[in-house]
């Protein structure tokens, strides 16, 4: 297999494209920062992806390695792309004035610059990636990072001076000055590059349309817009009762009570994590790890029949997964106690037969959403209840619930291929 | 005396703006207070607010896709009409009948492009704590917008009535016959009886509502075309300036006190 010109003079644009960004970034960490080591080394890295752009535009085809592209997808699939994303979730927070400094940063920046060059090489890769209406999920992959970067970076800086006693940053620039000129400008720049952007934008990618609409034969997969792929994507683990309606109802009960519960004065008008570290996190997880993963996921890596496909794997419809997903009433009655779960309706009739089957689901989803908040109250979160009252509390500890019923269904498909945890299909009641 | 100065002495230009360039203090104040778009902001703000670093812009640049799609938008309903019979060849021709040819692209990636900006602006005021008292009720009104910013979007992706967009849309509003009680397969439906007769049946449960169907036909695309082209923009625009108004009545934008 060879690639096309097109293709690589493509390629050979990118590359030019960031080793301008590393010669930017070399010229300013030499003459702005004075640090003339990192210069000399971005400067180097420069001329590695120049020597990207030369290779390409004379089409010498550098691919990917089939067996490295093999040995990367071995290693992905739905547990490893959630387990790595929540460790590097919390290895960011955790160690994030390591992850701040501008030449970790920058190095993070390169790397997924140079991995994403060479996987566009590969046919599949690209077939998806490059699709026109996934294209604002790659901006918002790095719109996403460098905002968190840029946050971080900010609070980091804030969290250091707060600890010395001297006022944060957004304290100091603290004079007033006059709208006209200082923010009228600063708007009518934000408008013309935005402006450049979107024209280019649509000069370069042209509008999809497909055939024209049939009901007769729906395409595979079927995928809603982009932005709620994260939601379809819990699907998988949620019936659309839970996943489509009752989940994102909470989501949004849960954004516009943040004010009402958050009973934290600090940080309020600045950058900072440590004055907010339990507010913070949380809504990182949500939105980053939770939301947008989820939608990247759901995007370029779920296929025909919502299969997992790795990055460089061919979507085929055919692919077929064992499906031996159990309920927990077949764990218990079946499992432990041999009774065969038809016997209840025999036994008790349609209507306490089934709920009578589902008591283990019903106490342990009864456990988890009445009892764990009490709980809560009296270990771990005690000082959050004494300060926050009872209905704030309550609040709080509801939303995680729901928050965290995502992840824990996850693991528990993982683990034992739990199905559901309560299964009524009789009135399509299935957690 | 120069062009300029003969212009800025005409009566005609004194009759638009009603004070001399904003050169100075004084007329730069008087800019702001005269002229009814640039009054939405205050006459003067604190430095660390209006940073780059600081707002990163996003809250004004998804106001400006807001009136880019409104505008660009305008211009595409010349050349729509939403019914089976036309809505596909007329997204089909509009590349060749509209002057450059890229009118519908400005609208498909400025939508998407407001999606990322309003995440990132709840993101920024997040992280900046700007939620905090007294601004709880401008947060509130920020993620109606957030909401009906995403129905904006979900309701225009079935316009171009292709493969992609119907089954989108089918996918999407799927999940409304799952609502509990409301949905015909939603979990208690099957209680909402008077009698024998279920209430809640295929033609009467959330999803016929929001498609006026039982599945994705003529009549949905009617449905979302209104919704898209007038009901959900009004809405957003009104909202946009309780938004912009509690902005400036909560004490403009945050900053450490
Ligand atoms: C159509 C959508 C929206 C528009 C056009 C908009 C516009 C703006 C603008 C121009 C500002 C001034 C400061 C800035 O640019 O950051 C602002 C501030 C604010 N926005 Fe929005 N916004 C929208 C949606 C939202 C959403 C989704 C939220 C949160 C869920 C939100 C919450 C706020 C709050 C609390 C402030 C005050 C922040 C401060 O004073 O620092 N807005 N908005």
């Amino acid at each position: 297999m060879t690639l096309d010109k097109g293709l690589q003079n493509g390629l050979a644009f990118f590359y030019l494209l960031v080793a301008l960004l590393n010669f930017g970034f070399a010229a300013y960490s030499m003459v702005g920062a004075k640090r003339r080591i990192a210069g000399f080394l971005w400067a180097g890295v420069g001329v590695l992806f120049l020597l990207h752009t030369v290779g390409y535009f004379s089409h010498q085809g550098w691919m990917l390695s089939a067996a490295l592209r093999e040995f990367i997808d071995g290693l992905t699939g739905p547990v490893t792309y959630t387990m790595v994303s929540i460790v590097a979730f919390a290895l960011l927070l955790y160690f994030r004035k390591f992850f701040v400094q501008p030449d970790v940063a920058w190095t993070i920046l390169q790397l997924s610059l140079l991995a994403g060059g060479w996987a566009m090489t590969d046919p599949n890769f690209r077939e998806i990636v490059a699709k026109e209406d996934n294209v604002p999920i790659s901006m918002l992959i790095y719109s996403v990072a460098f905002f968190t970067w840029l946050a971080l970076y900010r609070a980091v800086q804030n969290d250091e001076r707060l600890a010395r006693g001297e006022p944060v940053l957004e304290k100091v620039d603290d004079e007033k000055v006059l709208v006209w000129p200082d923010l009228v400008y600063t708007e009518l720049i934000c408008m013309i590059l935005a402006t450049f952007v979107l024209i280019i934008w649509a000069v370069l990618l042209k509008a999809p349309l497909e055939q024209p609409a049939t009901s007769a034969k729906a395409p595979n997969p079927s995928k809603a817009p982009w932005y709620f792929l994260g939601l379809q994507e819990m699907l998988v683990y949620y019936d659309p009762w839970m996943a489509g309606v009752v989940l994102p109802t909470m989501i949004i009960i849960g954004l516009i009570a943040i004010p009402y519960i958050d009973f934290n004065r600090g940080g309020n008008g600045y950058y900072s994590f440590v004055e907010r570290k339990f507010a913070v996190s949380i809504f990182l997880f949500g939105f980053v790890v939770l939301w947008v993963t989820l939608i990247v996921l759901g995007t370029f890596l779920r296929g025909p029949n919502w299969n997992f496909f790795a990055f460089f794997e061919y979507w085929d419809p055919h692919k077929v997964l064992p499906l031996n997903n159990v309920n927990l009433s077949q764990l218990v009655w079946l499992n432990v106690f041999h009774i065969p779960l038809d016997d209840f309706k025999v036994r008790f009739g349609d209507f306490l037969g089934p709920i009578l089957r589902e008591l283990p689901g019903i106490i342990v989803v009864g456990l988890y959403m009445l009892a764990l908040p009490p709980l809560l109250a009296r270990t771990f979160m005690k000082s959050y209840f004494l300060r926050m009252g009872f209905v704030r509390f309550i609040t709080l500890v509801t939303l995680i619930q729901f928050m965290a019923a995502l992840p824990i269904k996850m693991v528990l498909r993982w683990v034992i291929n739990l199905k559901y945890i309560v299964a009524i299909p009789e009135i399509f009641f299935n957690i | 005396m120069s062009v300029g100065d003969f212009i800025r002495n005409s009566q005609v230009w004194k009759s638009v703006f009603r004070h001399p360039a904003p050169r100075d203090r004084r007329n730069r104040v008087v800019v702001m207070l005269t002229n009814v778009f640039l009054h939405l902001h205050p006459v003067s703000v604190r430095k660390s607010g209006i940073a780059l670093s600081y707002t990163w812009c996003m809250g004004g640049l998804t106001f400006f896709m807001f009136l880019e799609l409104t505008v660009t938008g305008v211009l595409l309903m010349f050349y729509y009409r939403p019914t089976l019979e036309h809505a596909y060849n007329d997204i089909l021709i509009l590349r060749d009948v509209a002057t450059l040819g890229i009118l519908r692209e400005l609208h498909r990636w400025g939508a998407h492009a407001m999606v990322i900006t309003i995440w990132l602006h709840m993101y920024r005021v997040f992280l900046t704590g700007s939620y905090k008292p007294p601004r709880e009720f401008n947060w509130g009104v920020g993620v109606i917008l957030l909401v009906l910013t995403l129905l904006l979007s979900f309701t225009g992706y079935l316009l171009p009535w292709d493969q992609l967009a119907i089954w989108a849309i089918t996918v999407g509003s799927n999940m409304a016959r799952a609502t509990p009680f409301l949905g015909y397969e939603g979990p208690g439906a099957t209680f909402l009886k008077v009698g024998d007769v279920s209430l809640i049946h295929s033609g009467s449960d959330a999803r016929f509502i929001l498609l006026g169907g039982r599945f994705v036909s003529g009549e949905t695309l009617l449905r979302f075309y209104v919704l898209h082209c007038v009901a959900i923009p009004l809405a957003v625009a009104v909202l946009i300036a309780v938004h912009f108004w509690r902005v400036r009545k909560d004490g403009g934008i945050s900053g450490p006190l």
